[in-house]
């Protein structure tokens, strides 16, 4: 018998495979991915509720609540990403694949960004509406969110990565990557306020867009150590 | 040629030494069993072996062939089926074809569940979805903790005949059992009770 000496390390291919597995394990369990959606859903209901029916202050405050909402939204996102994989073996698995661990962590995370703040981005004109954001706004606050979600849930994955073994290791997550997560919210809602005011969307967006593709570089790699170190505990 | 050869190593959990001095030198052909109660620090010397963690570990460890670890969590996900977990399984070889999977699964008795989600089946079939990794397999090493938990004596005389062929073939496996072996003198064991520190 032969024992062949290495698999076939397609990168490509061992990406595509692992995306492929957590999205079908996303699309069986739907109510995971909903989640975060509907608590966006209900935050922004219970706002204008709160705060009154005033349109104007909606208007004015609406890029800030947004943004916060989709921040915390993600927060809820990072707190389980790898908690399953963790439990069944899977991070165990991956660390021992042919594979480097940051492609394959990528995979997972882009699968479920696609199931989150993809979809969030998508919807959130529907939201917007409802805090009265002015019509001239919303793709600015879809292309913010686009990017910006990129920005938080990469930046949740190495929390998460990191703090995976440990027991009720939301606290210290949320620590973690709240400061991490500043900036982000800072440039997303800065970004819709601008386009509010007929202001200069694109610099904003430029700025989260150099956010989103250096956190696509480094946050892999940095998810990678930090699952091994996990599993090290 | 040694597949794996480990000498010197020593286990540390937390700040507990649980094990120091164990040397291993398995070669083609060998079949090991680690011997020893709960907590002696099997399943952390399996670990190890495989890379699965390094903190902790002193000695040296040198590895020479494609492994196959399997622990006490086996990387199945219970919202898929038996298909899709085998055929995404993140350490499996790139490239299978559905076909392979199914005669796999075939072969460990589950023929008939391809589309039942994996958390709908017994504990010990879902046991069997992992070890159809085994079939699946290209790895010379198989590092194997508990094989035998939750399987049916069928199952047990299944994977017994697995090993067998595997070993006869020149792979090599290392295992921890708590039951009798069935491989009598055809296997080495090596008692981690005389590496327990004191």
């Amino acid at each position: 018998m032969l024992w062949p000496d290495t698999a076939d390390a397609s990168l490509w291919r061992a990406f595509r495979r692992q995306f492929v597995r957590h999205g079908k394990s996303l699309l069986a369990t739907p109510s995971d991915a909903a989640n975060p959606l509907l608590f966006f859903f209900m935050v922004v209901t219970l706002f204008p509720i709160g705060l009154g029916p005033d349109p104007d202050l909606l208007a004015k405050m609406a890029p800030g609540i947004l943004w916060v909402v989709a921040l915390l939204s993600s927060l809820m996102v990072s707190a389980k990403l790898f908690a399953s994989d963790f439990e069944d073996g899977s991070v165990e698995q991956m660390a021992l694949a042919p594979y480097p661990l940051a492609v394959l962590a990528l995979a997972e995370v882009s699968a479920h960004w696609l199931a989150t703040g993809f979809v969030l981005a998508l919807t959130a004109p529907l939201f917007g509406i409802m805090l009265g954001l002015p019509i001239h706004a919303l793709p600015a606050l879809v292309a913010s969110l686009f990017l910006g979600t990129q920005c938080l849930l990469l930046i949740g994955a190495v929390g998460s990565a990191l703090t995976v073994s440990i027991r009720r290791g939301g606290l210290l997550l949320s620590l973690l990557i709240l400061p991490l997560n500043i900036p982000v919210l800072i440039f997303g809602s800065a970004a819709v306020s601008e386009a509010v005011q007929h202001g200069n969307v694109l610099s904003w967006l430029a700025l989260l867009a150099a956010m989103a593709l250096a956190a696509l570089v480094l946050a892999p790699l940095a998810v990678g150590a930090a699952l091994r170190i996990s599993l090290d505990n | 040629m040694a597949l794996i050869s480990a000498r010197g190593v020593s286990i540390e959990r937390g700040d507990r030494r649980l094990l120091e001095g164990v040397g291993l030198v398995v070669e083609p052909g060998h079949l090991w069993q680690l011997l020893g109660p709960n907590g002696v620090g099997k399943s952390s010397l399996l670990r190890a072996l495989a890379g699965v963690t390094t903190l902790g570990v002193g000695g040296e460890i040198v590895r020479e062939t494609r492994m196959l670890y399997l622990g006490h969590a086996a990387a199945i996900k219970r919202a898929l089926n038996p298909v899709d977990n085998l055929l995404y399984h993140p350490a499996s070889d790139a490239g299978l074809a559905r076909e392979t999977v199914e005669e796999a699964l075939a072969r460990v008795n589950l023929a008939g569940y391809e589309a039942v989600s994996v958390g709908a089946l017994s504990a010990g079939q879902q046991r069997r979805v992992g070890l159809a990794r085994l079939v699946l397999s290209q790895a010379q090493l198989w590092i194997l903790d508990e094989p035998f938990t939750a399987l049916d004596t069928a199952g047990c005389q299944w994977l017994e005949a697995l090993i067998r062929e595997h070993v006869s073939a020149g792979g090599a496996v290392i295992f921890t059992s708590h039951q009798a072996s069935p491989f009598g003198a055809s296997q080495q064991q090596l008692d981690l009770m005389r590496h327990v520190v004191a």
